[in-house]
């Protein structure tokens, strides 16, 4: 018995012990980082994004069994929602909208007001959030849709075309209608403003966030919110698994066949996996936008995508504590080392002899490969068997043998 | 805009590429069951490899005939190819035969991403992208109004000299046959003496070759490589093969040109046929769509081969 | 007791150039236990498959309780109340036993995202009540002992139990198994008859597929064969034992 465990079904009074250890340390990381400058909480945040993805994949490859090599469109969809409603983005896209379709540009000023044109449209966290979401789950169902019917690998190619045609567009959406700015992507995107404190810190406070009195640097804040929406997640998500949805996903994921002849529609089980899947990865990327000040296509590629895909094969397929796990250690590692082992080498050799940037693409290769041959279910893989996809993938097999 | 003949040309252009990819692609998945996600920065390798020996050529051997350098070029890009290639079988995939379906396919996008790292890492190549030396003249030929350059010639012959030799090594050579024999059915064939896994390796070295010739000629056609390259081409290709008949050899082949043609067609009218919303940036999208499609409507490609999905 | 529950008639079935069905029918009444028989390769699950959905016929009329069902979607028949189970076993192989049985009952309740979310009173009742329920049918099926057991790592007798159990909890009008007793010894056999015996004294109907005649004899109200996708006998057991053409198409007659 590992002494380290989240199983509350099984476990619950170590599992509890454990999650508030595990909540204190979190809680009180950014106070002792900052001790260092701010570049340590910062690659956190990003990796507490990622963990969303991670676990909003997890929904998708982990519960439902199928293999979606294109979610990073989802991230992208929500990136740029916010990046066209939370910034003067929607000014650009006026001005070309007018000069091509008039009679639709001035329908839009008169319902919106006229200093659209000036300023765009700046909707706060609080419609963005729910917006980004609802959008986010509606393309998880579109692209989802012509999924349905396809075995495992030929599943994977077609999301992955998806998850491309999403690239390619936002990267060119640009003529006759500005949407997205194309390849220089969308600036000045709002910071996150919740009850009037803005995340990015006050004006000429060097970025520095002031809560009832106390101040803390941006990162720090931030980093606050995205451990609340981390936890949401994994709250959501494991409620999720453990219930009569989570058991339909995981019976699709065993056997289609058997469990449609139980009477589970698999159509509709399986859009809602792609849907709610679909809906974290939005709301991830709202706040990657807002976060990062700008949104621009190259953030959402075929090796983002792969990224997320690793880290919830490496940690452990359907299983939480895993995937956070595998968040943690492709999100977190290779920005730490870049911090770490560019100026060794420096140091030691007088010169760069391995970028950073070749590190991070061989820890992703190596953990994919790895894992696969020596570890398949992951390096923290649920000790409770039944959550282990492993049989499910054969399945596949079965059915191409018995043809 | 260009016209029809033109597109045509450069479709057929781009579809040989295409296809001796494909190829690669739809031998492995006959005899595997496998998505080689690999085989794309196979190409790459080839004409990273391609790329180095011309260099070489230029130093010690100035002055030769281009299209021999371009023949050394393909001959030592060849091995080097099938090494890798054979090597990704054994590490990677001999190991994950009787596992989940998704597990080699995981793996290979692995494999891919480590590819691609290497070439990244190695000093000689980098990140950056490498111009590739053109080494014959750019002087174009006219064919019926269009132009077509003599890189582009030797592409296409050289390609279909590849598809006619693989065609003749499957359906006559002993080899051939086996290979048939296992992609039917490997524990028969088996049983009937036939070593499964030589076949798997020379399954893997062919398509190496095919894709080797084509990265040297993809460089010296577009003149620019990156470590990158290999990645959509290597996409497009297997929904080639897919369009074609996943499994079918003459699939590939039919496949990779059409899809080709759809494109090089595709980036020329889309601006016409969409009202000018959408331009020829657009491009790469035809592949996916085209993929979708067909497994949407007739999952069996054009060759009708294997069954691409499971009601 | 002489409702007719399934009434089903000209069904054809066409693979390529086989003709794997042609105009097969047959007549349940509510209550009964009904064997269908037949050489192998006669069509019985390509039947089976027919009525529950999985595959398309090319014609047929189909009736359950007096009201037309379309065999369209595996899934809509299981809720229109047909349920079966399959000949090479077809369990969540990493799911519990437990857990495989809840499965079954998913297509009786209702709780969605919101409530797997928020987990409300109603939420939490009805997974009160399908773990209840699984529980209950596993005990009925006599592996109630099991119920946290991986169902890969159960014994065979004991996994096609379960699928029997995992049927049952979708209430259906109808249980068609396909096979049941394939690959047990006598005892387990005697055992899978006091089970459906058991299951048709609760009032279910029950549709059977078997090799064993000695079983189906005994165990039978009606018997229906089929060779070579056509429906050459239908009758009392009694009756099908001493059927000349059934005879033929076991013992292989003058062709």
């Amino acid at each position: 018995m590992s002494p380290i465990t989240f199983d509350l079904q099984h476990q619950p009074h170590k599992a509890r012990i454990n999650m508030a250890l595990l909540l204190a340390l979190m809680i009180a990381f950014p106070f002792f980082a900052s001790q260092y400058g701010n570049s340590w909480v910062r690659i956190i945040d990003l990796a507490l994004l990622y963990i969303m993805l991670a676990l909003g994949l997890n929904i998708v490859v982990g519960f439902a069994g199928l293999l979606d090599l294109g979610y990073i469109a989802f991230f992208a969809v929500g990136a740029y929602l916010t990046g066209l409603f939370a910034s003067p983005q929607f000014a650009a896209l006026l001005e070309s909208l007018v000069y091509n379709y008039p009679v639709l540009g001035e329908w839009l000023v008169t319902l919106f007001g006229e200093e659209i044109r000036q300023n765009g449209i700046h909707l706060s966290v609080w419609a963005i959030v729910p917006l980004a979401a609802l959008v986010a789950a509606f393309f998880g169902a579109l692209l989802g849709a012509p999924t349905l019917k396809l075995r495992g690998d030929y599943l994977a190619i077609v999301t992955l075309g998806f998850g491309e045609i999403i690239r390619i567009f936002m990267n060119n959406l640009i003529d006759p209608i500005n949407f997205t700015n194309g390849p220089q992507g969308i600036n000045m995107v709002d910071p996150i403003r919740i009850f009037g404190v803005s995340l990015a810190g006050e004006a000429g406070s060097q970025s520095t966030v002031f809560v009832g009195g106390y101040g803390m640097p941006s990162v720090n804040a931030y980093y606050f919110l995205f451990l609340g929406l981390c936890i949401a997640t994994i709250f959501i998500t494991s409620r999720l698994q453990h219930s009569r949805l989570g058991r339909a996903w995981v019976a699709i994921r065993e056997d289609e066949i058997a469990a449609k002849a139980m009477g589970i529609n698999t159509r509709n089980v399986k859009l809602l996996a792609f849907s709610m899947g679909a809906s974290f990865g939005g709301v991830a990327g709202a706040m990657f936008a807002a976060f990062q000040g700008f949104v621009s296509p190259e953030s959402f590629s075929l090796t983002e995508s792969i990224a997320v895909l690793a880290m919830v094969v490496l940690g452990g397929i359907g299983h939480i504590p895993g995937v956070v796990l595998g968040g943690v250690l492709l999100a977190a590692l290779p920005e730490i080392l870049r911090h770490v082992v560019e100026p060794a080498q420096i140091a030691l050799f007088g010169e760069k002899l391995v970028e950073a940037e070749v590190l991070r693409q061989a820890l992703y290769g190596l953990a994919l490969v790895l894992i696969m041959l020596v570890r398949p279910a992951g390096l923290w893989p649920s000790p409770n068997k039944e959550e282990r996809p492993n049989a499910a993938l054969a399945r596949d097999e079965e059915e191409e043998a018995k043809a | 805009m260009e016209t029809f003949v033109q597109q045509i040309l450069n479709g057929l252009v781009l579809g040989s590429m295409y296809a001796l990819v494909a190829l690669g692609y739809t031998m492995v998945y006959g005899v595997l069951n496998l998505i080689n996600f690999a085989h794309g920065d196979v190409l790459m390798i080839g004409a990273m490899v391609g790329l180095s020996i011309l260099h070489a050529l230029e130093s010690y051997f100035p002055g030769l005939p281009g299209y021999l350098q371009l023949a050394i070029a393909i001959l030592g890009a060849i091995p080097v190819a099938i090494l890798v290639n054979v090597l990704i079988e054994r590490v990677a995939y001999r190991r994950l035969r009787n596992a989940p379906r998704l597990a080699p396919l995981i793996t290979a996008i692995g494999v891919s991403i480590l590819l691609q790292t290497f070439v990244m890492a190695m000093p000689f190549w980098g990140r950056n992208p490498l111009p590739f030396p053109q080494v014959l003249s750019s002087e174009p030929i006219m064919i019926g109004g269009a132009m077509i350059s003599q890189t582009q010639v030797l592409l296409l012959a050289l390609a279909a000299i590849a598809m006619f030799a693989l065609v003749l090594l499957v359906e006559r050579t002993k080899m051939g046959r086996a290979m048939r024999a296992v992609a039917e059915n490997p524990r028969v064939a088996g049983l009937m003496g036939v070593d499964s896994n030589r076949v798997i390796v020379a399954t893997f070295a062919i398509g190496a070759a095919l894709a080797a010739v084509a990265g040297v000629m993809w460089g010296a056609n577009y003149a620019t490589i990156s470590f990158t390259m290999g990645v959509l081409p290597g996409l497009k290709a297997f929904c080639a093969a897919v369009l074609g008949g996943i499994g079918n050899i003459y699939g590939a082949m039919i496949g990779g040109l059409l899809l080709g043609i759809i494109e090089a067609l595709g980036a020329g009218y889309i601006g016409d046929l969409t009202g000018g919303l959408l331009g020829s940036h657009y491009q790469d999208i035809f592949a996916f769509v085209v993929l979708i499609l067909v497994l949407t409507v007739r999952p069996s490609g054009i060759m009708g081969e294997r069954v691409a999905d499971r009601a | 007791m002489s409702e007719i529950l399934l009434n089903i008639s000209g069904v054809n079935k066409r693979f390529g150039g086989l003709q794997a069905l042609t105009d097969v029918a047959i007549r349940i009444e509510r209550g009964q236990i009904v064997g269908l028989i037949g050489p192998n390769g006669a069509g019985k699950t390509t039947f089976f498959n027919v009525i529950t959905g999985l595959y398309q016929p090319d014609s047929g009329t189909f009736e359950l309780g007096g009201k037309a069902y379309s065999p369209s979607a595996p899934h809509a028949v299981a809720r229109a109340g047909i349920a079966r189970t399959f000949q090479n076993i077809r369990l969540f192989g990493e799911m519990s036993a437990l857990e495989n049985v809840m499965v079954g009952r998913h297509v009786r309740t209702k709780q969605g995202v919101f409530g797997a979310i928020f987990r409300h009173k109603a939420a939490r009742a009805e997974e009160s009540a399908i773990r209840a329920r699984a529980q209950e049918l596993l005990d009925f099926v006599g592996i109630g002992r099991f119920a946290h057991r991986t169902a890969k790592f159960l014994s065979y007798g004991d996994q096609r139990r379960l699928e029997i159990a995992r049927a049952l909890a979708t209430d259906p009008q109808l249980l068609a198994l396909d096979e049941p007793a394939a690959g047990m010894n006598a005892t387990e056999k005697l055992a899978l008859r006091e089970l459906l015996v058991k299951i048709k004294n609760e009032g279910k109907t029950v549709l059977l597929i078997e090799h064993d005649v000695k079983l189906m004899m005994g165990l039978c109200d009606r018997i229906t064969v089929l060779e070579y996708g056509k429906r050459i006998a239908e009758g009392l057991p009694s009756e099908i034992q001493k059927d000349p053409a059934v005879i033929a198409a076991y013992l292989g007659g003058a062709h």
